[in-house]
């Protein structure tokens, strides 16, 4: 077994490392392979039964937002090792920002692809505005204000129903247009191929763009940051200027998905931004790998699709079984009455918790980001091992 | 015939903050301002006992429990638990059958709150000690996922009513009309707060904990067991959550499965504006918080009142992260 692998690997070795090497090239091409591949998977059984293609095409368009808020998100947590638990309310401002962009509520039509940067760019300066004061304290204040702020941003727009049609939220969001070029088909609720494809592309664009700025000085900046500030700032980064990039860079990612995910629906409210969202983007980043992009977007795909299509299968499956009720004692174990949907959060807790103690970094780990977070427990136990020597 | 200021600095400022918030809700309010007066101290004395674990776990392992708003959402649920077996529905009106029930009620809900506190400690907290910052405040967060869904699951996901066994009378003293349950609340917290600075400041257990919070090599080098008092300060905190808890009941007569994720947040904005491992500060906080909240709805604000507690939070994180009363530990980096 073990010879076959390390042929295999040898002769694959010049593809590697041409990939290696040019990283955006490979991006685009695993890319490709996934768009093709997604909405063949479910033409055969058993993911036939669940849907429609179109359904799930247009589900795969829904998970591809919360791809984008998990890559966002993980620049923040995974790079710059700043934990931000408010991430919604940055998905919920380039949301409005679309909403108010091009909707009949504001009687405005920008086009989404102008959109897409403004509310971008209205999502960073909300992250400066918000990251500016904040990014000074340490760590876990960070996480507490941004909590605080994830719960203001709903909350303003809930309130503010003069400017925000409160808890009815705003309706009639425009759809992107393609202005009749190449003569596809346009984007509309019976059509989520464009979608599909859109979301695709900003993934691809986001991605690359992660990984650039990864290899770059600033990316190696958040390293350096993550794993020891004092010595970060004491070899001359700028502690508060570089935490800054890495948060208004995760704000604008999260803005773009907003943009998106507004222009989708053509109808938002405040629910729909809740601590619930970030918690979900988190457990997402956490689950794929903190600080490894590639496995955060799968991560934020397979989370995405347990909620929403796995759950509700277990469900059908657990009521199609008409199993008899169980009875332990006190307690009786009907699988039929029991809404799996329901522990989709108790779930995710749990993840969260487990993979902390268990595997820290996360199903498909970055290497570095591996050994970091082993580096202090085995720091631990070699002075442990120092003491039983010296004795 | 110097007064000496230093000393009285304190009661000064409370007082003078009491008088404040008194005339703003005599301006906002008018013949209300005593009702809403009282309230804003009742809510204020819930907020104070579930900050002051936080406070307190701050203080000694320098981690955010985002847990501990649930532990607060818990006891009131233990509360309900406990009341709805024992068949009670409406007030009491023995003093003495009122009295034991009580008692049992608060003891109960702060025995295993104080017990779930410590088991989380011991499963999603001590593990990740040593462990990079982040870790920690991950298991934080997922653990309140956990006990607010445990509650979704098998209790309820809408609101759960509880029985007020308080009868719901006025006392009288002088030109004060005080209810019961706005005096019970207000005394009991103010008890339980001056047992428990009692305490740390004079027992030798205390003393173990504030050395812990100081140097905790330190501390384990003199002989403390760090563990158990870390065990010990989960305990003490969660249980206050707890009873924090059983009074939402007894005054609101409501809970929810969400209702500790809000209120916690409130209670670490009351932590942080009396300085986080501050124990008086975080009492003090906590009333602060109450008047904030009573002021902005009585003023006619009332949507707003959440959005102006975490606006405060974000401006005291800003402005002066040390809180009023001021501390050491939010060292700026």
């Amino acid at each position: 077994m073990t010879t076959t692998r390390i042929g295999l690997r040898q002769r694959l070795g010049p593809a590697r490392e041409f990939l290696r090497g040019h990283q955006s090239l490979s991006i685009t091409f695993g890319m490709a392979i996934a768009a093709v591949v997604l909405p063949l998977i479910v033409l055969i059984p058993p993911f036939n039964g669940f849907g429609t293609q179109k359904d799930f095409v247009g589900g795969f368009a829904d998970a591809g937002v919360f791809v984008l808020l998990a890559i966002g998100l993980n620049v923040v947590v995974g790079l710059a090792g700043l934990l931000d638990l408010g991430y919604a309310a940055f998905f919920a401002i380039g949301a409005y920002t679309m909403a108010y962009g091009a909707s009949g509520y504001s009687g405005l039509d920008t086009p989404f692809w102008i959109m897409i940067v403004v509310g971008a760019f209205v999502a960073a300066v909300f992250g400066l505005l918000l990251g500016a004061p904040t990014l000074r304290l340490r760590g876990d204040y960070l996480a507490i204000v941004t909590l605080g702020f994830g719960e203001i941003v709903p909350l303003v727009f809930l309130n503010a129903d003069t400017y925000t049609n409160g808890t009815n939220g705003i309706t009639g969001i425009a759809q992107p247009s393609l202005y009749g070029l190449a003569g596809i088909n346009g984007f509309g609720f019976t059509n989520p191929w464009p979608y599909y494809i859109t979301v695709l592309l900003i993934i691809t664009i986001a991605t690359m763009l992660v990984y650039r700025l990864q290899d770059s000085r600033l990316g190696r900046a958040w390293v350096a940051l993550r794993e020891d500030e004092l010595a970060a700032a004491s070899m001359g980064i700028n502690t508060v200027s570089t935490k800054l990039l890495a948060f208004a860079i995760g704000a604008s990612t999260a803005g773009l998905a907003g943009v998106f995910y507004s222009a989708k629906l053509a109808s938002i409210t405040p629910q729909q931004f809740e601590f619930q969202v970030s918690f979900t983007a988190l457990a997402m980043v956490v689950l794929g790998g903190m600080g490894n992009t590639w496995g955060v977007i799968l991560g934020a795909f397979i989370v995405y699709e347990i909620q929403s299509q796995g759950l509700h299968q277990l469900d059908a499956f657990a009521k199609s079984l008409h199993a008899p009720p169980i009875s332990l004692g006190p307690i009786t174990l009907d699988l039929s009455t029991i809404n799996f949907i329901n522990y989709q959060y108790l779930l995710f807790g749990l993840a969260l918790v487990l993979m902390m103690l268990l595997r820290p970094e996360g199903l498909f780990p970055s290497r570095r980001r591996r050994e970091e977070l082993h580096e202090a427990a085995a720091e631990v136990e070699a002075t442990a091992a120092d003491a039983v020597s010296q004795t | 015939m110097a007064i000496d200021f230093g000393r009285w600095r304190g009661p000064i400022v409370v007082a003078g903050f009491l008088l404040a918030a008194y005339a703003l809700m005599v301006v906002s309010a008018g013949a209300q301002a005593q009702d809403q007066f009282i309230n804003a101290l009742t809510i204020g004395a819930v907020y104070a006992l579930i900050a002051l674990g936080y406070t307190m776990v701050y203080g000694i392992i320098e981690l955010i429990n985002f847990a501990h708003g649930e532990i607060f959402m818990c006891g009131s649920f233990v509360s309900w638990w406990l009341l709805t077996t024992l068949g009670f529905t409406g007030a009491i009106g023995d003093p003495l059958v009122l009295g034991g029930v009580l008692v049992l009620t608060f003891i109960t809900a702060m025995v295993v709150m104080g017990i779930v506190g410590v088991v989380i400690e011991r499963v999603a907290y001590r593990p990740l000690r040593n462990a990079p910052r982040l870790a920690p405040l991950i298991t934080a967060i997922g653990m309140s996922f956990i006990l607010q869904n445990i509650v979704f699951v098998t209790i309820s996901n809408s609101i759960v009513t509880i029985p007020q066994i308080l009868p719901n009378t006025a006392l009288t003293f002088g030109p004060i009309a005080i209810r019961q349950i706005n005096l019970f609340v207000i005394v009991l917290a103010l008890g339980l707060m001056v047992a428990l600075q009692v305490f740390v400041r004079r027992t030798t257990l205390g003393r173990a904990m504030r050395s812990t919070a100081m140097d905790r090599e330190a501390a384990q080098l003199m002989g403390v067991d760090i563990n158990s008092t870390i065990a010990l300060t989960f305990f003490i905190g969660s249980a206050l959550a707890g009873a924090a808890g059983v009074v939402q009941g007894l005054y609101f007569g409501v809970t929810h499965f969400q209702i500790g994720f809000q209120a916690g947040l409130k209670a670490f904005t009351a932590a942080v504006l009396g300085g986080i491992g501050n124990t008086t500060g975080a009492a003090i906080g906590g009333f602060v918080i109450g008047f904030i909240e009573v002021l902005a709805s009585s003023f006619g604000y009332g949507r707003w009142s959440e959005a102006a507690v975490f606006g405060t939070l974000i401006l005291v994180l800003i402005f002066r992260p040390t809180g009023i009363l001021g501390q050491q530990l939010a060292d700026r980096a």
